[in-house]
């Protein structure tokens, strides 16, 4: 059939599952919203109030529903405001798929109004991009950024379509989505290796990243650390991993993980280390991370082995298969020394809240998870409030923890939440913020008010930049250079004005009694919570250091 | 032996020819931080594969496994490999403008000639030299023409092969 540019782009997503894209429109891209309007029936266009909040739309819909995420922009600004949104799914191997409208092709490289070259921009924040300028080469390409962005480690893709490629007529024949690659399988040899060194180990530990969540290998870890009974400590993109309660679950590690984490990761004589990158906010000190361990490091991406911290068994493969086959291979064991020890470790509780009936972080969390059950989602911008939720947050499910991890982004949170209610109608969507975040993002507070979205927004408001405060505090005499902004933005008032109901509380009671009513909502609803701006977030391994230069109160 | 062994390794690099890949390579290099010493884009007996030939100075090899792990990440990228230090060879070549009065142009002929290098323009105050070989060759080559009063200098960067099958 003949088909237009952007009808076919609109033929593909169909073709690859989209029913849902986050976007904007513009002058390069109104062709392709014109056929987005003919095929408003079938794919639903979120559009926000910016291009950034549609990307992390995105971005939150794939990471919290497990499809390729799609954002659609026009050229120029509209382009350039994907970056950060980009940048985020690239640090945090997210499948994103962007879609970037140009000027006509004879004006590329003039220029031309609007013109930017966003290939050349995105180059090294994406997995891949293509210009396209001629409409037969669409579906190819559509095919190949759907293929590219969901296989192996995942991450984002950008399609670049010139206007006039947008809209010339071609031939179009509907094809299925092509095949992702077989995953990458662990030799049989390695896997019994790995299980020899579990079986032999003393004090074993598992430390997971993203990666497991990203590769549903959730429930293969739970099986494999109960039947050989290894603890399990996680990175931030990691929570999920193991269910709260559980014996095993050592919470996070690094930076402000828990002093059972760290001391495990400290001690253990051999570190399962699968779908992790060692970064510097968990192996602070790479060469002194693990010291005691021999480590296993299992990934999908060969270029993360050995980058950061050289391990003695680097083996990428598909986590999925690898854990499964892993299963089979170690023994059942325990470990009853080893496990004393931890218990003693996690007997230490460290925590900067201070004990009371005022509103502090840590009474803020408790009651918030205590109020929206099991099964809600949890979004977070970036600062003191996003630490608080990874350490406090009970962690039940993988895919419900959804916080910009590697790029740290602000104002990640409010366009991350709007993406995971659209993939999770039936589920309860918290979104975390502190002020600072909160004032880079709450324009898409419209977005949210327009397309009814039944977020709540937990508003964690100290009046400054709290984790920039708290090391200009720890580390630079108390100099609070550009972190006491100030402000006299009223968020209840900014709410109503939105389209959003607001409140206010400064005690828990009144929390309690606001949350309460937030969670009858049919929209959304913002709840601002006046807290101390000394409160620390606790415990803390400055940069470089070890577990020994703890800061635990 | 050629300093190729000693302070440089050669990464090749088999490429699709499509739009950009020059570009993701060197972005690549750039954005990790490596250093390089000359990058060369070629042309195969392949239809649509080019052959790119990186030199890098960084020998570590935990460096260089980064550096091919990255680079095998990229899309249009078909192989990559780590030329072999004693079994390939490397060829480079030189052009070289210099100044020439009377006296200098019997010895830079002398030179030339020595080197197995082509004078391949003359004129009364000037004379062009060209220079094929491994890359420590133009080095010393270089070395010589130091002596001299030089106009303009270009080297092609560094090709190679492994020998035998």
């Amino acid at each position: 059939m003949l088909l237009s540019g952007a009808q076919i782009v609109m033929e593909e997503l169909l073709a690859h599952g989209v029913d849902t894209v986050f976007g904007y429109p513009g002058g390069a891209a109104l062709d392709l919203y014109d056929a987005l309007y003919e095929y408003s029936d079938r794919i639903n266009n979120v559009m926000t109030a910016h291009e950034q909040g549609a990307s992390h739309a995105a971005d939150g819909y794939a990471r919290s529903g497990g499809k390729t995420g799609v954002v659609i922009a026009t050229s120029g600004p509209g382009a350039t405001n994907l970056v950060t949104g980009i940048a985020t799914a690239w640090m945090d191997s997210t499948p994103l798929v962007a879609i970037t409208a140009n000027v006509a092709s004879h004006l590329i490289g003039r220029d031309a109004f609007q013109e930017i070259y966003i290939t050349g921009i995105t180059m090294p924040i994406t997995k891949h991009n293509f210009q396209v300028s001629d409409a037969s080469e669409i579906s190819d390409v559509i095919r190949d950024a759907f293929r590219i962005a969901h296989s192996g480690r995942k991450g984002p893709v950008l399609v670049d379509i010139t206007k006039d490629a947008t809209i010339a007529k071609v031939e179009y024949e509907p094809r299925k989505p092509m095949d992702l690659p077989a995953p990458l399988c662990i030799d049989a040899s390695e896997a019994e290796k790995v299980a020899a060194l579990i079986n032999e180990a003393q004090r074993p530990l598992f430390y997971c990243g993203g990666g497991v969540i990203a590769s549903d290998a959730t429930d293969w870890i739970r099986r494999i650390a109960a039947k050989a009974d290894i603890p399990v400590c996680h990175s931030m993109m990691g929570a999920g991993v193991m269910p709260h309660d559980d014996p095993l679950n050592l919470g996070m590690v690094g930076m402000h993980g828990t002093v059972a984490a760290n001391r495990a990761a400290d001690e253990c004589d051999l570190l399962l280390a699968v779908g992790v990158r060692f970064p510097d906010r968990v192996a602070l000190s790479p060469k002194k991370f693990a010291p005691k361990a021999k480590i296993v490091h299992i990934d999908a991406d060969r270029s993360e082995l050995n980058k950061n911290v050289k391990v003695d068994m680097a083996i990428r493969c598909d986590i999925l298969q690898a854990m499964e086959m892993l299963h089979e291979g170690v023994a059942e064991a325990s470990h009853p020394v080893w496990m004393a020890k931890l218990a003693d470790w996690k007997a230490v509780c460290s925590r900067d809240c201070p004990e009371g009936d005022g509103l502090d972080p840590c009474s803020l969390i408790a009651k918030i998870s205590e109020l929206s059950g099991p099964d809600a989602i949890y979004v977070t911008d970036v600062g003191q409030h996003q630490m608080w939720a990874a350490q406090h947050v009970h962690h039940n499910e993988p895919k419900h923890f959804i916080t910009s991890g590697g790029l740290g982004t602000m104002g990640f949170g409010y366009g991350a939440a709007i993406g995971a209610k659209l993939a999770n109608p039936g589920k309860r969507v918290v979104h975390l913020t502190g002020d600072g975040s909160f004032h880079m993002n709450f324009n898409e507070g419209c977005t949210a008010a327009k397309y009814k979205l039944p977020i709540i927004t937990v508003l964690f408001n100290n009046r400054v930049l709290g984790m920039v405060y708290q090391w200009q505090t720890q580390f630079y005499g108390g100099r609070y250079s550009a972190t006491e902004p100030e402000r006299l933005t009223d968020f209840p008032k900014l709410a109503e004005a939105l389209g959003v109901k607001g409140y206010a509380a400064s005690t828990l009671e009144e929390f309690e009694a606001c949350y309460r009513k937030a969670l009858e909502e049919e929209g959304p609803v913002w709840i601002d919570c006046a807290i101390d701006r000394h409160i620390r977030v606790l415990p803390m391994i400055p940069g470089g250091g070890t577990v020994e230069d703890m800061i635990t109160e | 032996m050629d300093t190729i062994q000693n302070s440089r390794k050669v990464i090749s690099i088999l490429v699709d020819n499509k739009p950009n890949t020059l570009a993701r390579i060197s972005s690549l290099v750039g954005r990790r931080n490596y250093n390089i010493e000359t990058i060369t884009a070629s042309e195969t007996h392949m239809p649509g594969v080019t052959l790119i030939t990186l030199v890098v100075t960084d020998t570590d090899p935990d460096v260089l496994d980064q550096i091919v792990a990255h680079i095998e990440k990229l899309e249009p990228v078909r192989e990559v490999h780590v030329m072999d230090s004693t079994g390939g060879l490397y060829r480079e070549l030189l052009l070289l403008k210099v100044i020439v009065d009377k006296d200098a142009r019997s010895s830079l002929v002398e030179i030339a000639e020595v080197y197995r290098a082509k004078i391949i323009d003359l004129s009364r105050s000037s004379m062009i030299i060209e220079l094929t070989g491994e890359p420590s060759k133009l080095d010393g080559f270089m070395d010589l023409m130091s002596e001299y009063e030089l106009v303009e200098v270009c080297r092609t960067g560094v090709t190679g092969m492994n020998r035998g099958m």
